[in-house]
């Protein structure tokens, strides 16, 4: 059963962890916190869930304190964005290299400095190789979607890891949104009971967590992991498939709009995958072969499937919404155009990073895009491989 | 990679996470290479008061009926704790280089 509700990103998220009903919460609660830890907290104080809330005095506390509930065998959740994020790096590969299946949604907006507080990807695509599988979503319906997925797939048993659910800070996270929420009885069953085969709290089987790892046996450690994020990518289609049976919405790693037949293509990921199906079908009226690649997991990253569904493409642009300052263009980017290069592919890509700070981007921006890959196809020509949408020159 | 790495069990046989899953294992880890200088008991000055068996880190010092036997040599690291703490001055710290026997 599901009801359709009107709420907030942040609402959304904070009702997915109601239903949850996660035996542990940390979230140090002031900037760059976002609502969907307060939201949680009126829940606990309301005795709406069994919830452990853990006040701390940093985000980088949040995440040990989340790491020492996991290590206990405790569904533990917490939320943050921006700097927050930033703040937990250390204690982010830990709860990965310690394969702990915490659950964190993660508001995204940009790292200071000049200080900032509205949307880009700076913040979660640094921690894009700390070892946590990263889900994006276009809206509020998938960034519930996501949040209900996210336990089953890091507490799988083949793989064991944390996951970050990514959501649009402000255009997503404080937007009010019509979108369906499930039943609380089917969520409980949806994500089962958690029963980790070895915690801190279980006294007839004493381990230890944590201890220190040298030139013995770290390194078997960590190609344990890169094993993990392998069966990962299996683990993420599987649960979408559980969840589509469920809800009748999803899809396991991409989402592909009128990709089919498309000449000129984007691949993006966020909220800006809405505007850009807008200005697809806008081009799609005047004739022109438009498509879209909407990904919605970027670690571990689909690099075969999503060369597979770009390959009748002629020419590509990757949408970043983060910069890496390594003057080859955005993140996305550079994980694309390696899995193009691994396919043997001819498309020819190029970069376009946008949307910085929160600035607005805009249908026809995403369509001047589409009209720059036109220019291309015809001409066969780059001019310039990154470029910068939406800055004034 | 050196020899003595590749004797050691492989990334698919060990428990994941750096967990410790077997516990007690500190047993296992000799220690006792550590160590520059070697704490030698005169058994005759011993009175047998225990305080170095209680001050002992590493839990190396053997006591049986009561009594101080001697040395677990495998883990002592050395330390001289126990011969700083021996109120009858019965244990010495003697530099294992200088021994010709173990």
């Amino acid at each position: 059963m599901s009801n359709q509700v009107a709420l907030t990103g942040n609402e959304a998220i904070a009702n997915a962890m109601r239903q949850i009903n996660p035996d542990v919460v940390a979230a140090y609660p002031i900037t760059p916190q976002t609502e969907i830890v307060q939201i949680f907290s009126q829940f606990v104080a309301d005795g709406e869930v069994d919830t452990d809330f853990v006040t701390v005095e940093s985000e980088h506390s949040a995440m040990s304190a989340s790491v020492g509930a996991s290590a206990s065998g405790a569904r533990a959740m917490t939320a943050t964005a921006a700097n927050g994020l930033a703040l937990m790096w250390e204690i982010l590969y830990i709860a990965a290299s310690t394969r702990l299946p915490i659950v964190m949604p993660v508001v995204n907006r940009a790292l200071s400095g000049p200080i900032n507080i509205h949307c880009d990807h700076s913040d979660s695509m640094g921690a894009r190789d700390s070892g946590w599988i990263q889900l994006y979503a276009e809206n509020a319906q998938e960034a519930y979607d996501n949040t209900i997925q996210a336990f089953k797939i890091g507490e799988h048993e083949d793989v064991k890891l944390p996951v970050m659910v990514n959501m649009d800070g402000f255009i997503i996270s404080h937007a009010v949104e019509n979108f369906n929420i499930l039943a609380d009885e089917d969520v409980q069953e949806f994500i089962g009971e958690y029963n980790p085969e070895h915690t801190l709290l279980d006294a007839e089987n004493p381990i230890t967590v944590g201890p220190i790892d040298l030139q013995d046996y770290y390194f078997e450690h960590k190609r344990q992991q890169s094993e993990a994020v392998k069966h990962a990518k299996k683990v993420v289609a599987e649960v979408a498939e559980e969840y589509n049976e469920l809800t009748g919405r999803g899809f396991s790693y991409f989402e592909e709009y009128k990709l089919d037949d498309a000449e000129v293509g984007i691949v993006a990921l966020g909220s800006t995958t809405g505007t850009a199906k807008a200005a697809v079908d806008n081009l799609r009226d005047e004739g022109i072969k438009a498509g879209l690649l909407k990904l919605r997991l970027y670690r571990p990253f689909p690099a075969e499937e999503i060369t597979e569904a770009l390959s009748n493409l002629k020419v590509l642009a990757v949408l970043d919404r983060a910069e890496t300052f390594s003057d080859t263009g955005g993140p996305v980017f550079a994980d694309i155009r390696s899995a193009l290069y691994n396919a043997d592919s001819e498309i020819e890509a190029v970069n376009y990073i946008y949307g910085l700070g929160g600035r607005d981007t805009q249908v026809d921006e995403i369509e001047a895009v589409y009209k720059d890959l036109q220019d291309i196809l015809e001409s066969g020509e780059v001019e310039e491989r990154v470029q910068y949408l939406g800055v004034r020159e | 990679m050196a020899k003595k790495d590749q004797q050691k069990p492989g990334w698919k046989s060990i428990p994941e996470g750096g967990l410790i899953i077997e516990p007690g294992n500190a047993d296992d880890y000799k220690t006792g290479g550590w160590r520059t200088y070697r704490p030698m008991i005169d058994q005759e000055i011993c009175i047998n008061c225990h305080i170095c068996w209680i001050y002992c880190p590493d839990s190396s010092i053997i006591s049986k009926d009561e009594e101080i036997k001697g040395y677990d040599y495998d883990h002592c690291k050395g330390c001289g704790i126990c011969a700083n703490e021996c109120p009858v001055d019965a244990i010495t710290m003697l530099e294992e280089g200088n021994l010709s026997e173990k």
